[in-house]
This record gives C-alpha cells, structure tokens and sequence, in this order.
C-alpha cells in the first residue's frame, strides 16, 4: 500500500492514538464472534417463548376470495392466527409510500406476499396451522414486462390509480430525468464523429445476507412492545411499525440483535411488524426466524433493468454527448424505488465530463418481487451499461479503454450533468492510471498444473486445453449518504466517567452495526478525541435519537461524525472545568494517555483526578451539509452529499468450450479521503468487489410470469472462496474537507466497478458482446439463453 | 423423544425432540449452544458446521436422533476455557477475517478440521478445504489471511491443533 495524504482539514488537537483513528485496532465484537458466544438475533430465547410464522402467496397476482382460519386455530400448540382483519392499527407501511400492507387483503400483488401469521409453541407446529389456513383466491394476470407494466389502460394496473399515496402515473413509481448542455438533439448528434450504442441488462441480485431475518417481540407491562431485531435503522423500522400496532412510538422500542450482514435487505422491514402483532395478541413474546427459502421472498432485491445508452464522441475521444434510459423493475410494493432512481439518473452517466446529456430512469410497479435496496443502490445497474460503452468506444475509436476513460474522467472541479460541482478531490483518473500499473499475475503455468487452478477447478472439466484469459478495466461513482434533500441526522451520546480509577468512555447510538466494523471505528474517535484507553460502547436502541440507516457508505461519516462532535463537547467541557478548577491559561491543551496535556507545558492533571466522581455526559447530531431535491423535469441539483470512487481490473481465464469463468486476480483502487481504520477499509473493498464479482458471473434470482425458480442456496449461487480469486487493494487518502477526518464513505464503490471488469475482462477472451449479466456458461457457448 | 449424546465434552440430554428435528436446531434452541448457525439450513452454507465424532459435518443435516450416544464438539467447545482462544480463533480475530461473523464459527470448525489434517496447507487446499462455506461479508481473502496466519502460529509453536 502507499497511501497518498492530504490531511489538510485534520484539527490538531486530536492525537494520535494507536488504537485510534488511522489504526487497525480489532473488532470488539471479534472474540465472541469467533467463540460462538456474540449473540444474533436468530439466537435470541425466551422463556415462554412462541415461534412466529407466516403464511404467503403462491400466486403473484390474485385476488383474495376467503381467508379460513377455524382449521389452524383448533390445531393444539396454536396460540393466534391472524389476518389483515387482525391488524389493529394501519394496514400499511412502507418506507417512502405507504402502500404495502402488513398482512394482505383485497389482492395479492406478488409471490410470497405474507397472507396470514400465526404463533405456535414449535415451529413444526406452525408449519401445521399454516397449511390448514384455507385461502381462496381468484388468480389474476400477472404484469411482469415493462411493455405491460408501461400500458396500463392495455393490461391493467398494480395498484389502482390513487389507490394508495403511490404516483397517480399507473405502474411508473417514480421516474427523474437529468438534461444538461444541450441536452441531446440532432444537432448535438452531428458534432460527433462516432457514436456506439447498446441495450443492457442486469439481473435481479438478492443480498443473500447470512443471517436469516429473525427477532424476538417481547410484550411489555405498560402495553407496548420491546422488540430485539436485526436492522439497518432501528428507528425508520419503529417509524412504520408503531402505527400498524396501533401504538404511540414510544411504547415501540427496539434494540438491535446481532446482524448477521445486511447489504440493503434489511433497509425494508421483514418479520418485525409479524412478530409484534401476535406478541401483542398473545401476550407472549415470538421469536421468528425465517428459513432460507422465505427470505427469499422475505426481503427486496435489487432492480433488475434494462438500460439503453448511446454515446458520441470526436474522433480524438472526448464524450460529446450521452443519451440514456434506465428502466428499473421495482416490483409489487415502492420499497425505496424513488430513491434508487435518483440515483441511476443522477450517477447513470459514470465519473465523466459529457458536455451534453439526456438522461431518463424510472422504475415500475410490477407483479415481480419487490426491489429495494442493496449494496450500491441504483449507481450498479447503469455503471456496467457505462462502463461497456466506454469499452465499445475505446474499440470503435482504436484507441486504450483506460485511457479514454482518463481522458474523459471527472476530477475536482468538474460538473456533474445534474449541475453539482464535485468539490472534493475526484481521483479517477489516478485511480485507473494505478490499478493499470499493477503487475499482472502470471500466466498459467501449464508444465505445472494444479487443476484447482483452473475454471471448473475441482470438477476436473480441463487440463489447460480451451482456457484463455482476458483483462477488464472499470471505474464507477457511487453517492455517500441520503441524498435530494433529505436530512439523514445521526445522533451520538458520549458519557465520561471513573471506573476503577480510570476514566472511561460509552458511546450510545442507536448505528446498527451489521458487520462493517462501525462499533471498531466509534471506539477509535473516542480514544482520538479523548485520549482515554477503554471504551465501552452500548447496546444500539431508540432510547437515544436516530442514527439514520447503516446504508448508503454513510454511517462512518455521519455516526462517526456524531460521536467525534460528541466527544469533542465532552472533552470541552472536561478541560473547562479544569480551567475553573486550576485557572489554566494555556490554548494548547489535549487528552492523551489519560491525562490533560499542554502543548507548552507538558501533562498537566489525569483525567480521572480531575473528572473524579463527576460525569459529563453528552448527546449531539450530526447533520451532513444540505443537499437539494433534483428538478423533476431537468434533473438540476445539487443532490449529494459526496461522491466516491473505485476503480477494477480484473483477470480472468475462460474455458471456451465449456462457458466456464475463473477470475484470477480481481485488483481494486480507492480512494478513502481518510482510512479510519485500514483494515475495515479493504475488508469492505474485497467483500464489495466480490458481490460485484457475483452479479458479473452467477447471481440472479430467476423469476418467471412472477414466480421465483430459485429461492435457495443450491440454485441462487453466490461466490465461494473457490471462485473468489486474491484482490490486492491500494487506497488513496485525499482528505475530502467537508467531511469528518476527511473520510468518504467506502462500501460500496467497490460493488460497482467489478462487474463490468469481470466482464470487460471475459469479453476480451471471448471476443462476446455479453450485454447482460449475470454471464452464464450458456452465454458463453452460444447454446442458449 | 429423547436424544443423549456428549457435548463439547458434557453429557446432554434433550426431551421432547420431534424426529424431524435437525442436530443444529437441538443445539441451539435446546441445549442453549447457538454457536453454530443456520444461514441455510439446507447443507449449503456451512454455517452449522459441527465435529460429530471428529469429523466436520452440517449439523442441519444431521437429524437429532442419529447422534444418540456419539460425541459432538461445536463451536463453544474448540477452545479451552483456560487458555481463551484456539489458535484458528485468534487468527481469525487478528487477520480481520470477522465481519458479520455469521460464517465465522463454521469457518473456524472447517479450517481447524483442515489445520489437524494438513498443518502446511497450499492456497488452493484451504480454498478446497473451504469451499463448502459461505462468506458474504469478507470476499475471503482475510479468511485466507487467517488461514495462513493460524497455519504459521501452530508450526511455530510446534502445537498443532487438536
Ligand atoms: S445451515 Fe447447515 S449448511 Fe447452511
Ligand atoms: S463475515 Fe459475514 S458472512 Fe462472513
């Protein structure tokens, strides 16, 4: 690694810390992670506990005759069955538009919608009463093409025109375009000497977290409900869950269980309301832990999409223009579609400078399976569709892909199409000069073959006979933080005491971790800040105010941000009363090693001596600077936050013959603004890179007229550690000044920009145009899909 | 039914059990040892991955009643409550192989079966060895990092894994 620094914007009065900012101290959570002793949300038990469980559509349209629940409620071992007639308080609950109901009624809108739920003292006797719940449904025709989804007077409407709060549009959710210069016309076209165009598509990617959506709903004495779940946002999720219970927000509290990864998929909620509702009824607490196969259709995907681009450039490789249409299937249900079409408007034209463009994206409703959030959220789609322009472009003029992305590639300064100057450094084209520089790995070695070497590896498919190898660039831009004026404010509480003589530290949020490592990177701003040795951070729950959502690359930079502006009022307010206590003169004071420092003076009092008794105790929000909502018609705003950055290549061998694909070397360079702790940050580069890595060659989930085929590990495949090759990582540290320690958020730039180098890197071994992905074996050989 | 076997050393006992039953669900919902964990529940993450008389196995795939009388030794039971941490553990800890940490206890059964068997792995035999367990969180190279750094720790210390 050879990290540049520019840490311009760093206050001097924080110190340094080897377990602080900038190191790589271990996870707190590490050791009982490893012993099996760190306890999930799947893990949770309760005395007297009852095992939820809900029952769901076969159909994925269809219109609910009856619902008979008399064979279930006699069944022995069944404490509640509950419908939609049940639900005491709101039908509805969303995230955006409320338009999905907590149980259904009226129609089912897609395969696996929940129908019922009941509570049973066993699981297998839940199962039971599910299948003696009698449903009669009138099946209706499923919309699942955008050509049906976009004439809805032809084939009929998700949800009726003014049904719910939903766009009054019929089957469009919601839909942003973004012109600049002159837009693309005509005239615009005749400026350029070559023009590439293309029609992509993506698959539906599931997050395929881990652990399974689980919780336990605890009923409390004064009515209301404590509820341990595994989330991205606590709050948001009390938000929408409080009013289907019928209940003030305050008698809803959550904590959050151990998360067992998340990626987006538990943006949405899943088993909360459920597991609330009949520990409401029963008077029980109810764990629900879905299988494998119900979180499948448990959670959102990502978009799948079709994407149009046509690209215009002068003979010598500048861009002229960009003409582009994202169309995203967002499912039965709004989830955070507009969202996601916000940004593949907004960053759908790739980290270059295109003088002029028109750019349309919108997403549907759609019989599918609901899509939401994951990792990348909407900025994945359109960078495979920009990033093999770029490559067709690069062909179509003779010329380096690399270096027609330099030549094009934004930097600070530079106008985004949507009108946002980039004001932070914007590295793009050092990062792709860099991860070019690499050294290749080494041909294969055919004199000294370890099969395992080799695409098919252990299934013997070759002995090097009918493998090629191929090398793929890309470079993505990605958003950090909520985005069109949204204030995602996250609050942090610090609170310094004496324990045992030692001052100690406790950082309360209410940041779901989920496994990036965000309990590491709180415990490091406050030994920075601080100087103390221990810190203690608590349980993350809403008695202290929101964190906003571990998503979006942004709790570093916005609960970091909190905890470092609460610390830093904690640490005033220390170094105050020693001012009152010993009249201290001195401006050069800090913490560090447990004690108050003068710069000129030396140490001057411990900590522990001059707190003594006392506490000092404080909560502060952090808010990111404002953005603005894009104009509905131009796109035109400042709408993020910052941007960030990562660029990929990728080395491939493929079997020709057989379609088989092993990635050899999947190198990546970002820059971080700032590592607070090294170690997460390629942790979060390589884990990114490799779900990249599996939309390019394996992931997609599989519907047909509405109806998953694959809802299991056995046929949803995701990256082993056999098809998951090393991945060096270089990162840059240019400080981005607007942001605490100057950091940018990290975790998913990654997941953009290895797809299309994966793939970029197969294409040039086979020669293939591969327009979609996931690139199946199929694709390869010419002998299907 | 009842099922008795030895876990982790301690003889247990489980009333009730419904035969359909998998070993994973006994443990953890019966016998108070979540440690192992059920991602699938189908044998294809290893995620539940426990020794069963010495050999790793998916404990979600082993129904309740077949490890009457056998000896189980899961996650909980790898290191010595004495000495803290197993050496696979540590490295685990220390090379950042721990995200979410939702595969981590399967992993660290699967790569201390390995560590027992072949105390010098090559990459590609902890890639073998590890191929039956799923990691969303890490891109595996840290997990391979652990590997190393678990393999290097034991000969160094000429103590190889029990
Ligand atoms: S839970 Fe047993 S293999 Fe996945
Ligand atoms: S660390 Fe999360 S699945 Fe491996």
């Amino acid at each position: 690694m050879s990290p540049i620094r520019t840490e311009k914007n760093l206050q001097s009065i924080t110190t340094a810390h080897p377990d602080g900012v900038g190191g790589s101290p271990l996870r707190p959570d590490g050791i009982l992670k490893v012993r099996g002793e760190f306890a999930y949300s799947s893990d949770l038990w309760h005395e007297d506990m009852l095992w939820g469980m809900a029952l769901r559509s076969p159909h994925a349209h269809a219109r609910i005759l009856s619902i008979d629940t008399t064979g279930a409620l006699t069944l022995p071992g069944v404490h509640a069955v509950m419908t939609h007639e049940d639900v005491p308080g709101a039908k509805f609950y969303g995230l955006e538009i409320h338009d999905q109901p907590a149980l259904a009624f009226g129609k089912v809108r897609f395969q696996g919608e929940p129908v019922a739920i009941v509570a049973a003292d066993h699981p297998e006797t839940a199962r039971r009463a599910l299948d003696r719940i009698k449903v009669e449904y009138e099946v209706l025709p499923t919309l699942t093409t955008e050509e049906q989804c976009l004439h809805p007077e032809t084939y009929g409407y998700v949800h009726e025109p003014h049904e719910y709060k939903a766009d009054a549009s019929g089957n469009v959710v919601h839909e942003q375009k973004v012109v600049s210069g002159l837009g693309v016309t005509d005239e615009v076209r005749a400026t350029a000497d070559v023009v590439v165009t293309g029609d992509y598509e993506v698959g539906m990617q599931d997050q395929a977290f881990l652990g399974p959506e689980s919780g336990l709903a605890v009923p409390a004495e004064d009515g209301g409900i404590d509820l341990f779940v595994a989330t991205q946002w606590l709050h948001v999720d009390r938000e929408q869950i409080a009013p289907v219970l019928g209940l003030p927000e305050y008698k809803v509290r959550l904590t959050l269980a151990g998360v067992g990864g998340a990626f987006g998929g538990r943006e949405d909620l899943s088993m909360q309301i459920h597991a609330c509702l009949l520990a409401q009824r029963t008077g029980r607490p109810v764990k629900i832990v879905y299988s494998r196969e119900e979180s499948f259709f448990g959670h959102v995907h990502r978009h799948p999409a079709r994407l149009s681009y046509e690209h215009g450039a002068t003979r010598d490789g500048r861009l002229v223009y960009c003409e582009a249409r994202i169309v995203l299937d967002g499912g039965a249900y709004a989830s955070s579609s507009p969202a996601v079409v916000g940004n593949a408007a907004s960053l759908g034209i790739g980290p270059y400078e295109v003088p002029n463009v028109n750019m349309l994206a919108l997403a549907l409703y759609s019989n599918n399976p609901s899509c939401g959030a994951m990792r990348g959220f909407g900025a994945v789609q359109a960078c495979f569709a920009y990033e093999t322009q770029m490559d067709k472009l690069a062909a179509a003029l003779d010329m380096d892909p690399v270096e027609l992305r330099r030549l094009n590639a934004v930097s600070q300064g530079s106008v985004m199409p949507t009108g946002q100057e980039i004001d932070a450094p914007a590295p793009v084209a050092e990062l792709l000069r860099r991860v070019k520089a690499r050294p290749l790995p080494p041909a294969l070695d055919l004199t000294d073959l370890d099969l395992r070497d080799l695409p098919g590896a252990l299934s013997n498919t070759s002995h090097g006979e009918g493998i090629v190898r191929g090398v793929g660039y890309a470079v993505g831009i990605k958003n950090v933080g909520f985005s069109e004026g949204f204030d995602d404010y996250s609050t942090a509480r610090v609170r310094l005491e004496v324990i045992g003589g030692e001052p100690v530290a406790m950082v309360h949020t209410a940041m779901a971790e989920v496994g990036q490592g965000g309990v590491t990177v709180q415990g490091q701003i406050v030994r920075t800040e601080l100087g103390v040795e221990r810190v203690t951070i608590h349980p993350a729950d809403t008695e202290v105010g929101s964190a906003g959502s571990t998503s979006a690359s942004r709790q570093t930079y916005m609960t970091g941000g909190a905890v470092k502006l609460a610390a830093e009022a904690v640490r005033n307010e220390l170094l105050a009363l020693g001012r009152r206590r010993y009249g201290w003169t001195w401006n050069d004071l800090s913490l560090v090693g447990g004690k108050v420092v003068s710069a000129s003076a030396g140490p001057l009092v411990p900590i522990a001596d001059l707190l003594g008794d006392s506490a000092i105790d404080v909560t502060r929000e952090h808010h990111h600077r404002p953005t603005v909502a894009f104009d509905k018609e131009t796109g035109q705003g400042s709408g993020h936050v910052q941007y960030c950055f990562c660029a990929h290549r990728a080395v491939v061998d493929v079997d020709v013959e057989l379609g088989l694909v092993k990635v050899v070397e999947l190198a990546a360079v970002q820059d971080v603004g700032r590592a607070i702790n090294p170690l997460s940050v390629v942790g979060q580069i390589q884990g990114g890179a490799t779900q990249g890595l599996g939309l390019a060659v394996m992931e997609e989930i599989v519907v047909k007229d509405g109806k998953v085929l694959n809802p299991s590990f056995t046929d949803y495949l995701i990256p082993t550690i056999l098809d998951t090759p090393p991945q060096p990582v270089e990162v840059l540290e240019l400080a981005d000044e607007h942001a605490p320690y100057g950091l940018r958020g990290v975790g998913e730039a990654p997941t953009l920009s290895s797809t299309p180098a994966v793939v970029a890197a197969i294409r040039q071994a086979t020669g293939l145009a591969l327009n979609r992905v996931p690139v199946r074996p199929e694709h390869l050989t010419g002998t299907g899909g | 039914m009842r099922v008795t076997f030895t876990a982790n050393g301690r003889r247990v006992e489980a009333d009730d059990v419904w035969e359909g039953e998998s070993l994973l669900f006994v443990l953890r919902e019966r016998l108070g040892l979540p440690g192992s964990k059920n991602a699938c529940e189908q044998g294809e993450c290893g995620s539940c991955t426990v020794y069963l008389d010495g050999e790793p196995v998916c404990s979600c795939l082993v129904a309740a009643g077949q490890v009457q009388g056998r000896e189980v030794r899961t996650v909980e039971g790898l290191a010595d409550p004495e000495t803290g941490l197993d050496v696979v553990q540590q490295a685990f800890v220390d090379a950042g192989a721990v995200q979410c940490g939702f595969c981590t206890p399967g992993l660290v059964v699967q790569s201390h079966d390995l560590l027992r068997r072949n105390p010098r792995p090559s990459d590609n035999d902890i890639r073998e060895a590890l191929s039956g367990n799923l990691c969303r969180c890490t891109g595996y190279e840290m997990i391979m990092d652990a590997v190393r750094l678990a393999a290097a720790r034991a000969g160094a210390s000429g103590e190889v894994s029990r």
